[in-house]
């Protein structure tokens, strides 16, 4: 991760470059917050190739996602482009269905297991 | 740095005068809350939308003072 110059340009590509795009604390190996860690887990569970952003590492990347999302916290998930929310939006939509229907709808490979137990 | 209950419920309540308002202490540490918020204002929003809103009712205490509010938004 290095951004140089305008890292909302740095962000929106990231955002551009990849289907399923993960800002979030920590690593999707080795989160550092408990919500990070949920929606790494949930994607994970769900078989979904994503590319995980450490903003830890960055403190302009940081702030730049809040900014760039109107959005005050960490994590961010983004899939094709389209910003779908935090922790508890992700979470409610896995437990509800409906991100795993999002996927299917955005095209990106994930196995279909809805929440059991 | 935290943020009591009844501030969160009050700044949400400004915002929203309709609102129902549960808010649960999660830990015990006033550092911790879930929130579930049922408004008619947030008929026809989408969920990102609807969090925004309360969010921007607190007034950026949310990611600065209140580091964990677990929320769900709903319309009556």
């Amino acid at each position: 991760m290095n951004p140089q110059g305008n890292v909302q340009d740095w962000i929106g590509k990231q955002i551009a470059g990849n289907d399923v795009v993960l800002f979030m604390k920590g690593t999707k190996t080795m989160p550092q917050c408990g919500f990070s860690m949920q929606v790494a887990q949930i994607l994970n569970h769900l078989g979904v190739d994503f590319k995980d952003i450490n903003v830890l590492e960055d403190m302009s990347v940081r702030d730049g996602i809040k900014a760039y999302s109107n959005w005050p916290t960490i994590p961010q998930l983004y899939v094709k482009g389209e910003f779908i929310g935090g922790c508890d939006i992700v979470r409610e939509m896995f437990q509800a269905g409906e991100l795993q229907g999002l996927l299917t709808a955005k095209g990106i490979a994930h196995n279909a297991q809805t929440l059991t137990a | 740095m935290s943020m009591a209950a009844d501030d969160i419920a009050r700044l949400i309540k400004e915002r929203f005068p309709d609102a129902e308002i549960r808010i649960e202490d999660l830990a015990g540490d006033g550092d911790h809350y879930a929130a579930t918020v049922t408004s008619e204002a947030f008929r026809g929003k989408t969920r990102i939308q609807q969090h925004q809103m309360v969010y921007d009712a607190l007034k950026g205490n949310m990611g600065g003072v209140l580091h964990a509010l677990a929320l769900k938004t709903t319309a009556p």
